[in-house]
């Protein structure tokens, strides 16, 4: 009988004449029936989007969720467009952004964590202020310097590798906050005992880190998968340098939706799919992540 | 005023005790606001007393200096090299090499041109012989202003790399005075995986920031001072140019032909904070009955919800809200539904009304950012210590008394902020909005404005339709936004951080 009701569930009047085990009894049955209606709302569109994928009958969009006649033409016809080119290009760039963006998330937040040298408050103070401003008003000068450099458009992959990675020094606070939790008399033993710093970082908090390196890997993978705004901008309406993302969102347009609705469903699906599984697997490194890095700020 | 003790304070009513802290507020602004321009004066008053005290060290460093202390000054790192410190002198050198080459390689070209962006636009000139117009292209104003910006960041960091140099010299000279050893090259190389470690592992993040995060930054934030637009591209049509406040007097002009600007920018600023007040507070309130009825001792399948729930956050934004902007369309599932019931007569617009799709935002983002929240809830419930409420308990407090008196007073304080950063975050939250509506529906009481905004626009998709989707797309006005954007969320950040003690402390928290 610990912290068995935090919320108000029944007048005090109630309770009393009810005795502690019905009015628990109650509460339970009531938040029950609340989850019960809570999860069904939560999943309803995903169910509707995995139905709508195997509908056969018409492509545009209709007011009914079943299936007249079912079938997997959605998913074959697929494979006649350039989806595939698409989910190649998100998968390359969330590979590439997850590999680089860990290394760089990792060096920025280890060293703001623990080492104390001159610079490290006006450093931590500007990237804060620079946070304030938004990210989008940058994309116009660097769609402009990745053509430059010949990385927009059809080839837009190895442009939105680079940018991705070069910018996630920004995104430092919640792998700081997990380093702020691992003990710093174990680095100074460690430095008594005549180890080097980079010592330090590779034999005792590495190993210690493991979650937050998860955590951080997992994010910056599952980003790109979701990454619209940047993506749509170097691309430029270019079919071949598209993710997913911008792909599929160009058949929603007015003018396409018509004959891509269920198709868009289908990509969907097969996005979705991978990114959740591999969510799934991982979350409890995903919620350590958050906890740790909400308290911290 | 009267100024309570603590004891007086706790004597007093409720509602006096509000009004108490609500006057103490409004009387600390006037001596906060003097603080703060005390703050500012006092640094750049020290700031100019550094550079002072600089110059001074550097003039005694050359006239104490040895002979190759002062050939430093002209030759960098000859210093270290004439007295065996060959790495060091040789990356510094490296560096003033660099410099030079690439100042005469074009620095000082666009440096020149950087007051004017240019004079010499596109040409059409008849070609006689051919009988047609070539058109030939001269300067290039957006080329000269980005390595304009680019020369000054170098400049800049040529005379840090100076200044060290110099340092560098003075020292190396006062540990040979005084009979030690220098520092080898292998001294200095182990220095950098050792106590210099911190410098190693930042490198390459910062030069990431620098190149794609601040350059962009400080070129953006000069473009709202010139006519950078679509028909002024500075290259192919016509160059741009220095226009002083002409943007923001575009902008914010509450007279004549531009007023609808303010009018549309006053709309959406508004609209914007109504938004990240209800986006963040909704998620934050909901999240926590969520994850504290899934925590509740008895509830079964506690994995099981949870994992349901996380759905929103697994599955990428842009399926999920597109998918759910469709559903709620006019000729989407639910409208069909409801009318397939025969609950409905027509349909509801859910998108095409104003109010219905600012409600609709707000209502489907709780269910974008509630397993968020849950998830991050339960980790800090657990962390309230259990005696609390047994000690709460005895005393006779119901559920909801330990609610307000115990669970919500922690959580506002360890997640204050997170509340902070995810109302800032809300007020920059492209994805739910663009996604679900696009904006839209469009404002039909300003024409004339650029980039259409709609009823629902937050500031950053205006900002994106005027770079993207507008005839022509208006980037010097786009990047007056931004600088609003900053503004706001620097001045709400500003106060907030002086109210709560838990992010001024960082420390406090390690």
């Amino acid at each position: 009988m610990m912290k068995n009701d935090n919320r108000p569930t029944l007048p005090p009047q109630a309770k009393r004449s009810l005795g502690i085990k019905a009015t628990n009894f109650i509460s339970n049955l009531v938040i029950y029936v609340l989850l019960t209606i809570i999860t069904v709302i939560w999943l309803i569109p995903f169910v509707c989007i995995v139905l709508q994928s195997f509908r056969v009958e018409s492509t545009w969009m209709v007011g009914y969720v079943l299936p007249q006649k079912w079938g997997l033409d959605n998913y074959m016809a697929l494979f006649e467009t350039k989806f595939p080119v698409w989910y190649m290009n998100t998968f390359l760039i969330a590979l590439f952004t997850a590999a680089g963006q860990t290394i760089i998330t990792l060096c920025m937040s280890y060293t703001l964590s623990r080492f104390r040298f001159k610079l490290r408050k006006p450093l931590m103070r500007f990237m804060l202020i620079l946070g304030m401003f938004p990210g989008m008003l940058g994309m116009i000068i660097l769609y402009n310097v990745l053509k430059d450099l010949g990385m927009t458009e059809a080839s837009s992959v190895p442009g939105l590798i680079l940018v991705n990675i070069a910018s996630s020094g920004m995104g430092y606070y919640v792998s700081k906050g997990f380093f702020d939790t691992i003990p710093k008399s174990l680095d100074e033993a460690a430095r008594i005992d005549g180890a080097t710093r980079l010592q330090v970082l590779t034999k005792i908090i590495l190993p210690l880190a493991k979650p937050i390196v998860i955590y951080t890997i997992l994010t910056a993978f599952m980003a790109p998968w979701g990454d619209f705004v940047f993506a749509r901008y170097i691309s430029n309406n270019n079919i071949d340098g598209m993710n997913v993302a911008v792909g599929l969102y160009s058949w929603l347009n007015l003018d396409q939706i018509n004959s891509h609705y269920t198709m868009f469903c289908a990509g969907g699906v097969l996005v979705a799919l991978p990114v959740t599984i591999l969510f799934m697997c991982l979350q409890k490194y995903y919620v350590e992540g958050v906890t740790g890095g909400a308290v911290k700020g | 005023m009267k100024k309570y003790t603590d004891l007086e304070y706790l004597q007093l009513p409720k509602w006096k005790r509000l009004v108490y802290t609500l006057v103490c507020f409004v009387c600390a602004i006037p001596s906060g606001i003097w603080n703060f321009v005390k703050k500012i004066f006092t640094a750049v008053v020290g700031f100019f007393k550094a550079i002072g005290t600089e110059c001074a060290d550097i003039y005694f460093t050359f006239v104490n200096g040895d002979w190759k202390t002062r050939v430093s000054f002209v030759v960098m790192g000859f210093g270290s090299i004439a007295r065996g410190q060959i790495l060091r002198g040789l990356l510094f050198l490296a560096m003033e090499i660099i410099f030079v080459v690439y100042m005469f390689a074009g620095g000082a070209h666009w440096m020149g041109q950087l007051m004017t962006l240019g004079t010499r636009g596109p040409e059409k000139v008849y070609d006689p012989i051919m009988d047609v117009y070539n058109t030939y292209y001269h300067d290039n104003s957006f080329k000269i202003l980005l390595y304009g910006v680019l020369t000054i960041f170098f400049i800049v960091g040529l005379i840090f790399t100076w200044r060290i140099n110099i340092k560098q010299n003075k020292i190396s000279q006062q540990i040979l005075a005084s009979g030690k050893k220098l520092k080898s090259g292998k001294d200095d190389l182990r220095s950098l995986v050792d106590d210099n470690f911190h410098a190693t592992l930042l490198s390459l993040p910062l030069v990431g920031i620098l190149v794609f995060t601040v350059m962009p930054m400080v070129f953006m934030i000069l473009v709202a001072f010139t006519n950078y637009d679509s028909l002024h591209n500075g290259y192919t049509n016509n160059l741009f140019s220095w226009v002083g406040l002409e943007s923001f007097n575009t902008m914010f002009n509450w007279t004549g032909d531009n007023v609808n600007y303010s009018v549309t920018f006053g709309e959406i600023l508004s609209w914007t904070l109504i938004w990240a007040f209800f986006a963040t507070f909704t998620n934050y309130f909901l999240g926590m009955g969520v994850a504290m009825m899934i925590n509740k001792k008895g509830i079964k399948w506690k994995k099981f919800w949870r994992s349901c729930l996380v759905m929103t956050v697994a599955v990428p934004q842009f399926i999920s809200l597109m998918y759910v902007s469709k559903m709620f369309a006019n000729n989407g599932i639910v409208n069909g539904f409801l009318l397939d019931m025969k609950w409905i007569s027509e349909v509801l617009p859910f998108w095409t009304d104003v109010n219905w799709a600012r409600v609709m935002v707000i209502i489907l983002n709780v269910w974008v950012g509630i397993p968020y929240l849950m998830l991050m809830v339960t980790g800090i419930l657990m962390n309230i210590p259990q005696d609390l409420y047994e000690s709460a308990k005895i005393d006779g407090a119901n559920a909801w008394q330990q609610y307000t008196k115990i669970t919500l007073p922690y959580m506002l304080f360890v997640t204050g902020p997170y509340l902070l950063t995810s109302f800032t975050g809300n007020m920059n939250n492209f994805n739910v909005i663009f996604l679900l509506t696009g904006g839209g529906p469009n404002m039909t009481d300003v024409p004339g404005v650029l980039g259409a905004p709609g009823e629902t626009d937050l500031l950053v998709t205006w900002l994106f339709k005027m770079i993207t989707t507008s005839e022509p797309a208006a980037y010097n006005l786009a990047s007056v936004i931004g600088i609003m954007v900053f503004v706001v969320v620097a001045g709400i950040s500003l106060v907030v951080y002086n109210v709560m003690p838990s992010i001024k402390n960082e420390e406090d928290f390690q």
